[in-house]
């Protein structure tokens, strides 16, 4: 059995906050930037670095992840190392194979790929892109070695909750996909370069040009997703600041956000005195408005309807 | 050396979609709605009876009327098989009172129901159209479809123990409408 | 005669008729789920009761045809039972294999039937070797269905690598995002592959005539708007027409049918074992159309001769057809 001291930070009754990986290309500069004051001002617990959704884009700043990573650690936080999403590749599959050795940092899966690397003994996280939709599969990843689960965005709360309590028996933490848009694909194909006439193979990284990804709306004019290269996400962003009890109740351990271009400190700040009790509702629910820049809000999944709706 | 010829992988027997002569639909039109209604709803309900099948796959959309419009007859059927009478036929112009409509080509849609075009090559095409509860439209194909249904052999049902007797005229006569008329009145499997 | 690979062809099965229609037409196997949400083809009127399911078998193993049972959902947290029956009954059944997804349902029949043969479903998305070698390792799954996500020459690659035969799909509906990883449906309709079985369920769909135009909505969105005699496709997401930035049209995918009749030579020449027709929930004219020419292909290239294969494409969405991720400029 792997050795379950190595536990994260956020054990005890003290729900914790994981900053997801950024799922978006941004300039170097920008995320240093982003990863100095997420260090300096963010209210997480755990912060995920890596790339999950184009392998192409990880040369830009592979460079500066370690320095990032120590900084985020000096600042108390617990750093995970995260995974590629869809690993095709041979080239993909090596880098993968060293980044789950490197025994520095937490390892976050997000394919179960990776599994075939790790050491037996070896903790491991499990991250939102794995199919973990049942006990039976949390059973199997406990036995091998999960100390965290972020749930897929598509569960409702039912599901959470009799996954979070079966989580908790297995000495799991419990995690679910609290702020950002939600990832909803993720293909082969780069939509970025198709929509731009380019292949996945040339594609002049023309991802980077929007931070948020780009938005894709219906015929009449609609607001329906984003793409980020390969992934398609929500155009809305989820929401769950107004379900923190609830969640909390069900079991849940930690609550993901996942970075956006609006204020992140800002956001996790409200998140943070939302769980604490320190401010309401309605309150946190203005300060993430304010600051995330979002238009619009979900968290119909949450409810068991279509995850676009936004129940209140 | 021998002369190896490959076998053309094709389609040769995925017909194209059948269009009835002008005189079969205006022979078609004569016939009063009133009497088309009795022996249509005859031979659903006795087709419902023998295949009973049908009704377990259509489960809760058996109660579900579905209007099956065939865009080149004067006439309207809506099926709804969990009915006493399954079938009613109206006269254009027709009215709105179904949960879901099935709108083609006579042709096509006893081509389909015959198992010998597919439906959702028909609606890729354009060649059949579907309203309202889209999922009423696929439990009925997809009933009609696993029932393996023929027309001709369920019309001769309707003689009861004289079936096998009438089933030799029909089987006579069908195959020289179906040339005349273009349509697929009776089941081969291809 | 030449010595080329004997290739399985492994055909949909929606209903008993379906099935029978697709093994008189020369398919090696089928493929078929139960009525529910245990297999991710769960539309009305369609798949298998448990009395359905034990006369197939015997149909199709009179005729040495092999029957597989999809159960390739993922069982929902709390309610395993359906899952679990669905792979008990199918072992007790005599089917020939399940073809599973969730690594729960696969570590339970493993361990509940070790001789029950396992085959991996596209929807786990193992799309290199590493992770099928993982599957094969853990499971002893003996087959893997490949994401269409992979090229030709990556399909060769992976099947230098692992110890199972893989299955590659050479006709039907095509989908552009990694299986088992697509929550779009639910997204917009609250129903999933993945849990549900189904993806933009009939429920959800409606069409619309506005003026010359005949609208499909998903939902609250709408997918398409298409002028008189354009060629209609399902309503999916993936298939869409959509704005974004400056594009207007297709922003994922056209609509249009994988058909990769054509590369059966390559797909042989790279290790694999099984070509799969996708499409249990269509007609059995559909099923017998598509079985008859790609048996008549997969026996014309085990003979050494021209494939000869004409387009299927009035069956195909859209009425085209395309090879996919197969070509890798498709990316």
């Amino acid at each position: 059995m792997p050795d379950r001291t190595a536990k994260a930070s956020t054990a005890g009754n003290r729900a914790a906050l994981t900053l997801g990986p950024l799922l978006f290309n941004w300039p170097v500069e920008k995320w240093k930037d982003f990863y100095a004051r997420v260090a300096d001002e963010a209210p997480v617990d755990v912060v995920c670095l890596g790339e999950v959704v184009c392998s192409k884009r990880l040369a830009f700043y592979v460079d500066v992840i370690y320095e990032a990573a120590e900084r985020l650690r000096a600042a108390g936080k617990t750093v995970v190392l995260s995974t590629l999403a869809l690993i095709t590749l041979p080239r993909e599959r090596k880098e993968c194979a060293e980044l789950v050795r490197s025994a520095e940092f937490d390892i976050e899966l997000n394919d179960l790929t990776a599994l075939s690397y790790l050491e037996k003994t070896r903790p491991f996280r499990v991250g939102p892109f794995v199919n973990v939709y049942n006990e039976g599969t949390l059973q199997f990843l406990a036995r091998r070695g999960a100390v965290s689960v972020c749930f897929p965005p598509e569960l409702s709360l039912g599901a959470v909750e009799a996954l979070s309590r079966a989580a908790a028996s297995m000495g799991i933490e419990a995690e679910v996909w609290s702020f950002g848009r939600i990832p909803l694909a993720i293909a082969g194909r780069c939509y970025h370069a198709r929509v731009e006439g380019l292949t996945k193979d040339s594609c002049q990284f023309v991802c980077a040009r929007d931070s948020d990804g780009l938005d894709v709306k219906t015929l009449d004019g609609n607001p329906f997703l984003a793409i980020n290269g390969v992934q398609t996400l929500s155009h809305t962003y989820c929401n769950l600041a107004a379900d923190l009890d609830r969640l909390r109740e069900a079991g849940v351990a930690s609550f993901r956000l996942s970075p956006h271009s609006g204020d992140m400190a800002a956001v996790a700040q409200a998140f943070r005195d939302r769980l604490d009790g320190r401010i309401a509702k309605d309150e946190a629910w203005a300060k993430i408005s304010g600051a995330s820049g979002a238009t619009a809000f979900s968290n119909g999944f949450l409810f068991g309807k279509s995850g676009v709706e936004m129940v209140r | 050396m021998a002369l190896l010829i490959a076998r053309t992988c094709g389609m040769e027997q995925f017909l194209e979609v059948p269009v009835l002569p002008g005189w079969a639909r205006l022979g078609a039109g004569l016939l009063p709605a009133s009497l088309l209604e009795s022996v249509v709803a005859r031979i659903a309900k006795s087709t419902l009876r023998r295949h009973p099948g049908l009704l377990d796959r259509l489960d809760s959309y058996a109660a579900t009327t579905v209007l099956i419009d065939p865009t080149d007859l004067p006439f309207g059927f809506y099926l709804t098989p969990s009915c006493d009478v399954p079938v009613t036929v109206l006269r254009r112009p027709l009215c709105r009172d179904h949960a879901a409509s099935i709108a083609g080509p006579f042709a096509a849609l006893v081509a389909m129901l015959h198992g010998r075009l597919d439906g959702d090559a028909l609606f890729f095409s354009r060649d059949i159209a579907i309203e309202g509860d889209t999922s009423a439209i696929l439990a009925l194909r997809n009933a009609l479809d696993d029932a393996e249904i023929d027309l001709a052999r369920e019309f001769a049902a309707l003689f009861g123990p004289m079936s096998a007797f009438a089933e030799i005229p029909i089987r006579a006569v069908v195959p020289l409408v179906e040339r005349f008329t273009g349509a697929v009145l009776s089941r081969r499997e291809i | 005669m030449s010595n080329h690979p004997r290739l399985e062809l492994v055909c949909p099965a929606g209903t008993p008729a379906g099935l029978r229609a697709a093994i008189d037409a020369g398919a090696d196997a089928v493929y078929c789920g139960f009525r529910d949400e245990t297999n991710a083809r769960n539309f009305p009127g369609l798949n298998f009761s448990r009395a359905e399911l034990e006369e197939c078998v015997a149909y199709a193993h009179a005729r040495e045809t092999k029957v597989l049972v999809a159960i390739n959902t993922f069982p929902h947290a709390g309610n395993a039972g359906p899952w679990h029956r669905a792979v008990d009954d199918s072992a007790s059944l005599g089917a020939d294999a399940v073809i599973l997804a969730d690594i729960g349902l696969l570590s339970y029949t493993a361990e509940r039937h070790p001789r029950l043969r396992r085959h991996l479903s596209v929807q786990a998305a193992a799309a290199n070797a590493d992770a099928i070698g993982f599957y094969v390792r853990e499971f002893d799954v003996r087959r893997v269905v490949l994401p269409r996500v992979l090229s030709v020459q990556e399909i060769a690659a992976i099947n230098a690598e692992v110890e199972c035969e893989t299955e590659a799909f050479v006709f039907g509906g095509l989908c552009v995002m990694a299986e088992g990883r697509c929550s779009l449906s639910s997204y917009v309709t609250g129903k999933s592959p993945n849990l549900n079985g189904v993806c933009s369920p009939p429920s959800h769909v409606v069409y619309r005539k506005e003026g010359d135009e005949l609208l499909s909505l998903l939902g609250d969105f709408t997918i398409h708007r298409l002028g008189a005699g354009v060629a209609e496709p399902y309503p999916t997401v993936c298939k869409g027409c959509f704005d974004a930035g400056d594009f207007h049209g297709h922003v994922f995918e056209s609509p249009a049918s994988l058909d990769a009749s054509a590369l059966i030579p390559q797909l042989a020449a790279a290790g694999v074992a099984a070509l799969k027709v996708e499409g249990r929930q269509r007609s059995r004219a559909y099923v017998s159309s598509a079985v008859r020419s790609l048996r008549c292909a997969i026996d014309n290239y085990a003979a050494g001769l021209p494939i000869a294969a004409r387009a299927l494409s009035r069956l195909s969405e859209g009425q085209a057809s395309t090879q996919g991720a197969y070509r890798k400029t498709w990316r």
